[in-house]
């Protein structure tokens, strides 16, 4: 098969940016979208032209490396699924598809599809995690965790933090990704301690990143590669209020 | 040229249930107040990486953590499946820390070091106990107790598991405490940096030169000690399991300032990947080994039987590794069910449009335990399994076939994980130490985080004592040398203008090392392979073209420099093959087999480590051998009959 590409091509941050025509040919339906992308690339390489940039590393859908806006929705229309996990038999041929990356102020763009997503990784610096030192730990059996805990605490866990629930937000609001991690530590006896203070650190650092306020779009929720449910958005508002009375 | 390696091993002295314990007493401790004048560089983070970096941090030394991707959650490690195994014994079933020792050093077939093994086992129980404190969301029973099941052929249940997920969520457990470290100012992080040499002064490692990835920038950085923990090289075979940007880019250039390279022939080929469809494909996916307990493995009798899986009675299937190994059936070790498919696809009863392919069929199992029991075990694999090839595994038996997954093989190290560079150690899949020859199935994990949360606390602190570094800067003529070479590097490659792609030598290369130092190698294949790779190395040389500048984003240039590294390791794992004329675990040499076909290992002159050491561009590396003793676990036949 056949297709035709729309994609955004922009040499550095300061450049100007526009969408450039591309068209491969001879896909193998089997192939994934980025197995296309890479074609093309050998095809302009060996032209001695500059690949497009994109990024991906495991191409299986759990390193959160890949994320392309493919005709306007983040990961693709498919829903549940990452961009590296994307058939090309899900297109037809002679298709044309637009290519963007994942656009939003905190993430700013570094080059074609390339953008840097460190705000996320300050985010979790400020509490995405149980403070317990290496070797300071009790028994794993001694605290009983109810299975059914453990699974919604697993649900809210399995955020690859990809960013495409930033991407596909309008206010471009970072809420799924740090409500999903808040979450993940109300379900678990681990870390009490710094509930409180987590829920307003993560947040206030999130706000600081310059992502925007959650207002209720769900667009987040419907591109989650990992089905992340906006729940963990209530949640977190829940903690954020509580964790401010109690300090007041 | 460095000194001639010793590879003293530094096993202490002791029972094989003390060593460990008396070392840690016996080693010296760098003072708290001292911690904070000692900087320590860490490449890499990865469960070891990430786990070390996190654990020197908490402990208040300086810590400098680099990595290649744009976070340190996204390491490879991310992508382990199946489960971590631990010597918990929770379920009652006769585990123990001897049993896990004495299965690592069997399932290792006699090549690993005892003591190394043993000390493994011990930690193993700590792991697990940390990561459930920091939050890692295990698999529990109904009753809030931890899970566990039986994996890749062990006869216990020590795997503990996070669904399908279990790298993931150990790495994020790792990756929190590293940003928490982060956050408080005792580790600094480099993300999007590709270590690209060491940088040795008065004979210890004392630095790294990396490039910046988005800037191109040539950056230089110094230390009191350096750990890599750079993950394995299974993508020297181009296609493999592993995440495309993995590279052995940073041990193979410590190799060249001195550090052994051990038994790089190790590799481990992985039984339960979704087989191969085409030219073009970028990686391949591996299926969880989990599934074999409870698909059926098998493939037609006769030779070119293309009827549909269900058209094929029951009596002319063949259930081979049932019938050939009735003890253990589908759950032999991962060299086993590789070596065994690819007997059957040679003999030409492979299925599938390549012929490379056998059934994992669940037909049985969905009968016995109905649908709903089997989408609960296996629901997300089956489904990924239909997304990549159309097919659903609920109608119709899954098709698989082995796919690189695992290096056994790497830096040299000795009992307190130092290379054979002062002051350079190398943790997780990058060190050569615990696996032998083939490494068990939820051995990995646990490794990884052995030696970065509870071993290299101690022997760092160790080393740091015992040396006193004395202080040195980038300032020091030795990182402007080493600079200066990287960057005349880069300019060679970006100089030859051809038209050939890195990646098109890549697969040429990984051709060559599937067929010929693969899963089966002879004398005859890997004097092939030798003559082959230089033809090749040549051709990149050449005609190797990388557009763009070097001052900039350019991925293009970063996997030609990996590239060309690949052409240099995989010409020594055909070397090391060759040297090596016995079957052992991973490594299979078709003249080394018995009556019935299966390994021949040559205890007799071939028990030991061969470490190899570079003697210069052009000139041939030594082999030093570390000879193996085994004092507790004897060596026998490794039988799954
Ligand atoms: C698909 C898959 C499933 C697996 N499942 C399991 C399982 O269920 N159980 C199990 O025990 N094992 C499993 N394994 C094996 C296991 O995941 C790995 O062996 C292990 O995670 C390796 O960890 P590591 O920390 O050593 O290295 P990695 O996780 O590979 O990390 C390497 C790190 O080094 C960095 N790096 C590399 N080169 C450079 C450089 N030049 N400069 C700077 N940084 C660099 C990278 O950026 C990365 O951060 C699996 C492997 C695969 C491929
Ligand atoms: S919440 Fe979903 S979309 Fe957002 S970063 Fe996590 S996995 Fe990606
Ligand atoms: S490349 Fe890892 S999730 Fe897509």
């Amino acid at each position: 098969m056949n297709v035709n590409l729309k994609i955004w091509r922009q040499a550095g941050p300061d450049a100007p940016g526009k969408l450039v025509d591309y068209r491969v040919e001879d896909i193998d339906p089997s192939q994934s979208f980025l197995e296309m992308l890479d074609k093309l690339n050998e095809t302009l390489v060996k032209k001695g032209q500059e690949p497009v940039a994109f990024e991906s590393d495991c191409r299986e859908g759990i390193c959160g490396n890949c994320g392309l806006v493919i005709n306007g929705i983040a990961h693709g229309s498919k829903g549940g699924c990452t961009t590296c996990e994307i058939r090309m038999r899900q297109y037809n041929d002679g298709d044309t598809i637009t290519v963007e990356p994942f656009r939003a102020k905190a993430f700013p763009l570094i080059k074609d599809l390339v953008v840097n997503r460190s705000a996320f990784d300050r985010i979790m610096s400020k509490g995405g995690y149980v403070a317990v030192n290496a070797g300071s730990a009790q028994d794993a059996n001694l605290q009983p965790i109810h299975k059914d805990k453990a699974e919604a605490a697993m649900d809210a866990a399995a955020c690859i933090g990809c960013g495409a629930c930033v991407a596909a937000c309008p206010n471009a609001s970072a809420s799924l990704f740090v409500g999903a991690k808040i979450s993940q530590f109300t379900w678990l006896p681990q870390g009490q301690v710094e509930r409180g203070s987590r829920a307003l650190k993560m947040v206030k650092q999130m706000d600081h990143e310059g992502f925007g306020d959650c207002s209720n779009h769900a667009e987040c929720e419907a591109v989650c590669p990992k089905e992340i449910s906006i729940a963990n958005i209530s949640r977190m508002r829940r903690e954020f209020t509580k964790a401010l009375f109690a300090r007041s | 040229m460095s000194k001639k390696p010793t590879l003293d091993s530094k096993i202490p002295e002791g029972h094989i249930s003390e060593k460990w314990s008396s070392h840690k007493f016996n080693m010296k401790l760098v003072n708290p107040a001292n911690k904070r004048k000692h900087k320590v560089i860490v490449v890499g983070t990865g469960l070891a990486g990430g786990s070390a970096a996190a654990s020197l941090g908490e402990l208040g030394y300086q810590v400098q953590s680099f990595c290649i991707q744009d976070s340190p959650r996204r390491a490879h490690s991310v992508a382990a499946q199946g489960g971590i195994n631990a010597a918990k014994n929770y379920q009652n079933d006769g585990d123990s820390v001897y049993r896990l020792f004495y299965d690592t050093v069997k399932g290792g077939d006699f090549r690993a070091r005892e003591a190394n093994v043993h000390r493994l086992a011990e930690v193993s129980t700590n792991i697990i106990d940390q990561c459930v404190a920091q939050g890692v969301p295990f698999a529990r029973e109904y009753g809030g107790t931890l899970a566990n099941r039986s994996f890749g052929g062990a006869q216990v249940s020590r795997t503990f598991y996070a669904r399908g997920q279990t790298g993931q969520q150990l790495l994020l457990g790792a990756y929190g405490s590293l940003m928490r470290q982060v956050d408080e100012g005792n580790v600094e992080m480099f993300s999007r940096r590709e270590m690209l040499d060491l940088v040795i002064v008065n004979g210890k490692a004392r630095g790294i030169i990396c490039r910046n990835l988005v800037t191109g920038e040539i950056e230089k950085y110094a230390a009191d000690a350096v750990l890599l923990c750079t993950g394995g090289y299974s993508t020297v075979f181009y296609l493999s399991t592993n995440a495309v940007n993995c590279n052995p880019t940073a041990a193979w250039r410590c190799y060249k300032r001195g550090a052994a390279f051990a038994n790089p022939c190790y590799t481990q080929i992985h039984p339960t990947c979704i087989p191969r469809f085409g030219e073009t494909q970028s990686k391949l996916t591996l299926m969880s080994e989990s599934l074999r307990n409870d698909g059926r493995v098998w493939v037609p009798k006769r030779k070119g039987d293309d009827r549909k899986p269900e058209d094929i009675p029951e009596a002319e299937r063949d259930y081979y590794l049932e019938t050939k190994y009735p003890a253990f059936g589908n759950l032999v070790p991962r060299d086993i069910a590789s070596r065994n498919a690819k007997e059957v696809c040679d003999e030409g009863r492979g299925v599938g449009p390549t012929g490379y392919a056998v059934y994992l069929d669940f037909g049985d199992a969905i009968q016995r335990l109905g649908k709903d029991v089997i989408s609960q075990r296996y629901g997300n694999l089956f489904a990924m399994y239909h997304e990549i090839t159309g097919d659903d595994p609920y109608e119709t038996p899954m098709m698989i076939y082995p796919a690189p997954h695992y290096t056994m093989g790497g830096l040299w190290v000795d009992y307190n994980l130092m290379t054979t560079i002062d002051g350079l150690f190398a943790l997780g899949e990058a060190n050569f130490s615990d696996h032998g020859a083939n490494r068990l199935g939820a051995s990995a994990l646990m490794q990884g985080l052995a030696d970065g949360y509870f071993v290299i606390p101690y022997t760092l602190g160790n080393y740091l004592a015992t040396e006193k570094p004395e202080e040195v800067t980038t300032e020091a003529p030795e990182f402007d040398e080493v600079a200066k070479e990287v960057q005349e590097g880069i300019e060679k490659l970006m100089s030859i203008k051809g038209s050939t792609t890195a990646d098109e030598i890549h697969r040429k290369l990984g051709n060559i090392m599937i067929d010929e130092v693969g899963m089966s190698r002879s004398e005859e294949g890997l004097k092939k392979a030798l003559e082959e790779i230089p033809k090749i190395r040549e051709q990149f040389f050449k005609d190797l073209c990388i557009p763009g500048d070097t001052k900039d984003y350019n991925k293009e240039l970063e996997k030609a420099g990996r590239v060309m590294d690949f052409l240099d390791l995989g010409e020594l794992m055909a070397r090391d093959a060759l040297e090596r004329p016995e079957s052992c675990g991973g490594h299979f040499r078709v003249e080394s087999q018995d009556e019935e076909g299966e390994a021949k290992r040559d205890d007799e002159n071939l028990c030991h480590v061969a470490a190899w050491w570079f003697q210069g561009e052009g000139n041939l590396p030594e082999r030093l051998v570390e000879p193996l003793d085994y004092e507790y676990v004897k060596p026998s036949n490794r039988s799954y009959k």
